[in-house]
């Protein structure tokens, strides 16, 4: 061990955490009229960031191997720099068009983003925390953004006071897997466990820290936080909250349940059955009963979750791979559904009304479309793209064995697929009501690549299942 | 030649329906449709035609209605006077069978069915009886459809109905056999229900299908029987092989019963069926809804026919299963009484005419039922041309009597429409066998035969069939009598209105009507006669022991004459009750009230059948479809989980309260949930 730790494989971090402060400083500076400079450097930033994480070491360990990088690490921060870019494009016209351009919020979500890369590449309990409450503080903040909205700053205080609750979970599990360990490096406790198995006090810990990685995920019951925040927070701010905050919060899930804690797999599989089968029954059958489009989508999100606790349940490396796949599927399907809520715009203002879809496919054919696309995707409809993540996390559930959580999985995936071709129904057999904007370009930008991402998923399921199945060896060296 | 004969009418078909369909789109009310397609459409409010016998609502005419009227009757005539040419060719020449392959039809396993053309005696005469009806049919329609908006589809049904009754009788095999047996059932079917505007047509419509499915399916067990046992559905395999098969015995429905006699039985179904007899005959009287040329052509002279044609095609395998013979002969016997004694007493002057070509047609199994198939096709032959006279006769009474077809509102239209009235004594003079005209040779024939028959029932069938010569008879003069004798019924009205119908639709009945005269004396010979061998040239099968015919020649005296004298006892009754005391049938039927009404309503069986069957069917879809489907199904299915899944949504939405307090104790819940669990799980 050197006196000054290497640096090169947080690169990216290191990137982010001077251009955040350097962007911070700007728009202190410069005010508010710096809004658009700072979006754009901030995306600037981000893809400077992935082409970093890109073409930069391919492995490492540092900072007393509290950090780690490695393939999945690499994969999973390529996944959340490209969501947290595309949220800030989505917000653009809308921070705009509603008047609250505020500087502070590219740099919030840089700064988030940050906090997610740590947590990506985490290799201790303490660099856990560390990522989790950098990206988790920021996101407080950028929840109330909207200040002068009562239920942007309702949603704020909610998911702030949960959170806190939640993190001091996280640190009370943290503390006894401490206690019970000794150590908090992910190595010494693997180790610890294979030595001396697991105490009920670890078990304890375990169940505890879960709970606070499956508050950031939404896992049911840990989830009451999600249709609140996601209806109040501005929409762009839900567009983000569902997509990059997710996959960080799985990767870190990930890393935590398969690294350290292999050794008392059998454990966490049944915690996180049981929240997987939640999950997907409440996400399923709550987002039945609801007319707002945002809260609808945030049941479609607690549902999506729980599919992809599925494969982590497996345990397995097929199960990994399908975590990683299912994540990247639920990314490009998320932000293409955003795309389209951001485009609810009337002359009046905003609606998010499921029922004033009513008529696209006349109105707007090419949006009800791919609209269209992307909901038969997120209800599981082969050939597109979200049947094959269902697919291969249901199929490495049914290699474990987990019969049941696999049956249960495709019963809820077919309640879910009720509401999903409802709004399809709505769109395409009701008569219009009145119609939208035109849509802006960066969202048409977005929702094409996202409709063609999840159309055309069969033409790159091959080398993106490579790179997904490239990741999940990291956990499976043998394998 | 013999392509073009089957395959004309096809021809004919294709263009009419096709006329049909694009007539329909040029119409000025775009609203009433009449393609194929929709013939049982929706949108024909304005069809509430009810009584109206010809069906014009005043709608123009489809476009293109002329020509398709050509077309189909150019390409019949041009097939009717192929068949005759072919019927000479083949009936005087000395080829016995001769056979003309199409195409494969298609192969499976070792089932292999080719579509080709089985020529021998036994095609060319119904090749004979269809055609000329069938043309003659044609351009009587031409007249009496003239006020019909969619004749295009009349011709094209005529034409498809011609087409499959000629691939059924030159099948060479039995499955293209019931390919045209079907194709019959459903162009009867169109063509019954061609004025679908009317219920009645279509209740009959439906009824004649769904009677004939009862036959079919038989049928088809017959066929599948034939392929189990022959390894074959080619005629000539089966029949070569059929002496071999006899006297073996086979499984069927866990019984161990004779091969021949269950594989002739079912197929025996299949023509009981489709030409009407008794149990099965209940759809014939009611297809009377269907235009009145399409009796005279399906339902009297053709397809009817098709099971007598069928027997005799077959007779190789029926010589071989004599309990099956007679079993035919049973059916027939008592068809042949009990449709004539219902004859008696019907009003209607199609039914009464229907129920006698139900009774005819017994009359030709009780031949086939002996044994004398040659007889039976004789008679078949024969009675194509009257019975397609009567019926085409009474369609001009009706079309003289602005479509009345009740003969209690007719009498004294000898006058009025005096060639009609001489067309109708002539069929009726050959119906009822009077000397030296068709059915004279052909039905008296069929008794004899049925003296000498030598099978069980044989005798009880000679008994029946003489009895009903007597009842033919009386119903033949009274239809004639009520119509055309006596006081005129009908309004004034209706009277004065009453015209002699157009040459197109007389010279059709002069043409029947020279076949029903002459047709029995001039081809006498050929069919049963002395050169009745070297017609036939083997086409119909007699085994060694079957002497009918020749026993015919040796019979009492008094046999001889019974059919004839049994004929002018009926003959004299009917005089005596419709012309010279018009009182003694009402008190007749006042005195014998109940078999008076037992007969009108012929002998009840359409109330069994409608109790039996219809009535506990239609109580049984209706359990399945109400408890079954509705309640238990849907109610546990669909409507209950989706019911359910409304309940647990409404539930769990209220979970979501709103309340900080309220998420963070679900938090808590959670975790202790989740440690307890795992606490005693571990």
């Amino acid at each position: 061990m050197t006196m000054f730790p290497d640096l090169l494989p947080a690169l990216p971090e290191i990137l982010l955490a001077v251009g955040a402060l350097a962007l911070l400083m700007i728009g202190v500076f410069v005010g508010e009229k710096s809004t658009s400079l700072i979006n754009g450097l901030s995306i600037a930033l981000l893809v400077v960031a992935g082409i970093a994480v890109i073409a930069g070491p391919g492995g490492g360990v540092t900072f007393s191997d509290a950090f780690i990088l490695d393939p999945f690490a690499r994969f999973m921060k390529v996944l959340a720099l490209i969501g947290s870019a595309i949220a800030i494009v989505m917000s653009i016209g809308y921070a705009r068009a509603r008047k609250f351009e505020r500087f502070e919020y590219p740099v919030l979500i840089v700064i988030a983003t940050l906090g997610m890369l740590m947590m990506i590449s985490a290799n201790d309990l303490i660099a856990v925390y560390l990522g989790l409450e950098l990206q988790s503080l920021s996101l407080y903040v950028i929840a109330a953004i909207n200040r002068d909205s009562v239920r942007s700053t309702e949603a704020g205080l909610k998911y702030f006071v949960l959170g806190a609750l939640s993190s001091g979970m996280l640190l009370y599990g943290a503390s006894l897997v401490y206690g019970f360990t000794g150590t908090t490096t992910f190595a010494g406790i693997a180790s610890a466990l294979t030595a001396e198995g697991a105490s009920l006090g670890l078990v304890f810990g375990l169940v505890f820290l879960i709970a606070g990685l499956a508050f950031k995920i939404s896992a049911v019951p840990f989830h009451m936080w999600t249709p609140d925040v996601y209806e109040g927070a501005p929409t762009p701010v839900t567009a983000f909250f569902a997509a990059a905050p997710k996959v960080a919060a799985v990767a870190l899930f990930v890393r935590v349940v398969v690294g350290p804690f292999a050794p008392i797999t059998h454990d966490w599989q049944q915690i996180l059955s049981f929240l997987a089968i939640a999950s997907m029954v409440l996400g399923a059958f709550a987002a039945i009963g609801q007319r707002n489009i945002k809260r609808l989508m945030a049941y479609s999100s607690i549902g999506h979750m729980g599919y992809a606790l599925v494969g982590l349940a497996a345990g397995s490396e097929a199960g990994v791979q399908g975590v990683i796949l299912y994540v990247s599927i639920y990314l490009a399907m998320t932000v293409g559904a955003f795309a389209c809520i951001l485009s609810m715009r009337r002359r009046e203002g905003m609606t998010y009304e499921i029922n004033d879809l009513a008529g696209l496919a006349k109105t707007h054919p090419v949006m009800a479309f791919m609209f269209a696309a992307i909901l038969f995707s997120l209800a599981g409809i082969p050939p597109l793209a979200g049947f094959f993540a269902k697919f291969y996390v249901f199929l490495a559930a049914i290699e474990a064995e987990l019969y049941v959580l696999a049956v249960i999985g495709v019963v809820a995936s077919v309640i879910g697929a009720y509401y999903y071709l409802r709004i399809i129904k709505i769109m395409y057999f009701d008569d219009p009501a009145t119609s939208f904007e035109p849509m802006p370009t960066e969202l048409r930008v977005v929702l094409g690549v996202s409709g063609a991402f999840v159309l055309f998923f069969i033409i790159f399921a091959g080398p993106l299942g490579g790179a997904a199945g490239l990741a999940a060896q990291t956990f499976f060296p043998t394998g | 030649m013999y392509s073009a004969i089957v395959f004309l009418p096809l021809l004919g078909a294709i263009i009419a329906g096709a006329i049909s369909i694009f007539g329909a789109h040029e119409r000025t009310r775009p609203a009433v449709t009449n393609g194929h397609g929709h013939r049982r459409g929706r949108g024909h409010g304005e069809g509430e035609n009810g009584a109206d016998e010809h069906g014009h609502d005043h709608e123009p005419a489809a476009v293109g209605s002329r020509q398709a009227e050509y077309i189909t009757s150019g390409f019949l005539i041009i097939s009717a006077v192929l068949s005759w040419i072919a019927f000479f060719t083949v009936g005087l020449g000395d080829e016995p069978t001769q056979r003309y392959q199409v195409f494969n039809w298609f192969s499976s396993g070792t089932l292999s069915v080719d579509w080709a053309l089985r020529i021998d005696t036994l095609t060319v005469v119904m090749l004979v009886v269809v055609n000329t009806v069938s043309s003659v049919v044609h351009v009587y329609s031409i007249g009496y459809m003239s006020h019909d908006p969619n004749r295009p589809r009349f011709f094209a049904y005529l034409s498809l109905f011609t087409f499959a009754m000629l691939s059924l009788v030159t099948a060479d095999n039995l499955v293209q056999l019931f390919f045209g047996w079907e194709g019959v059932g459903l162009a009867s079917y169109l063509l019954i229900g061609f004025w679908y505007q009317r219920p009645a047509a279509n209740a009959a419509a439906i009824k004649a299908f769904v009677v004939n499915r009862v036959g079919d399916f038989g049928f088809a067990l017959g066929i599948f029987a034939v392929f189990v046992v022959f390894n074959s559905v080619e005629f000539e395999t089966i029949f070569a092989n059929a002496p071999t098969i006899a006297g073996t015995r086979m499984q069927f429905l866990s019984w161990n019963v004779d091969t021949m006699t269950v594989i002739c039985l079912l197929l025996f179904l299949g023509a009981m069926g489709k030409s009407a007899q008794f149990l099965l005959h209940t759809w014939l009287p009611d297809a009377m809804e269907g235009p009145t040329p399409v009796s005279a052509l399906i339902h009297a002279a053709t397809m009817v026919t098709a099971g007598v044609f069928m027997v005799a095609r077959l007779s190789p395998l029926f010589e071989q299963a004599p309990t099956a013979l007679a079993f035919v002969t049973l059916i027939g016997g008592t068809t042949a009484f009990f449709a004539a004694t219902i004859g008696l007493v019907q009003n209607d002057i199609k039914r009464v005419i229907a129920y006698s070509t139900c009774s005819q047609l017994g009359y030709m199994f009780v031949a086939m039922g002996v044994g004398a198939y040659s007889i039976g096709m004789f008679h078949l032959f024969t009675h194509a041309f009257f019975k397609a006279l009567l019926f085409l006769g009474a369609g001009s009474v009706i079309h003289a009597m602005s479509d009345e077809q009740d003969m209690r509102k007719m009498g004294g239209l000898r006058k009025v429409i005096p060639k009609t009235y001489w067309m109708m004594v002539i069929g009726s003079l050959a119906l009822t066998g009077f000397p030296l005209t068709a059915g004279y040779y052909s039905k008296d024939a069929i008794i004899e035969a049925s003296f000498v028959g030598t099978n069980t029932f044989a005798g009880y069938a000679f008994v029946m069939s003489t009895a009903a010569a007597m009842l033919t008879a009386f119903y033949s003069w009274r239809l004639i009598f009520m119509t055309f004798h006596g006081k005129p019924r009908a309004s004034a009205e209706v009277m004065n209105h009453a015209h002699e119908s157009p040459l197109v639709m007389l010279v059709p009945l002069y043409v029947l009507g020279l076949g029903a005269l002459f047709g029995g004396m001039v081809f006498y010979n050929f069919f049963i006669g002395t050169g009745f061998e070297d017609f036939w040239k083997g086409a119909v099968f007699f085994s060694e022991e079957n002497h009918t015919l020749e026993e015919m020649h040796h019979i009492p005296f008094w046999v001889v004459w019974a059919p004839t004298t049994m004929m002018v006892i009926g003959t004299a009754i009917a005089y005596w009750f419709y012309m010279v005391n018009t009182d003694v049938p009402k008190q007749l039927a006042a005195r014998n009230d109940w078999l008076y009404r037992f007969l009108l309503n012929k002998w009840y069986f359409d109330e069994l059948y409608d109790f039996l069957f219809v009535r506990s069917l239609k109580w049984l879809g209706r359990f399945l479809w109400k408890r079954g489907d509705g309640w238990l199904i849907d109610g546990f299915g669909p409507d209950g989980v989706s019911a359910r899944v409304m309940d647990t949504t409404a539930r769990i939405v209220k979970l979501q309260s709103g309340y900080l307090y309220h998420y963070a104790f679900a938090m808590l819940i959670g975790v202790a949930f989740l440690v307890t669990y795992l606490m005693f799980a571990a």
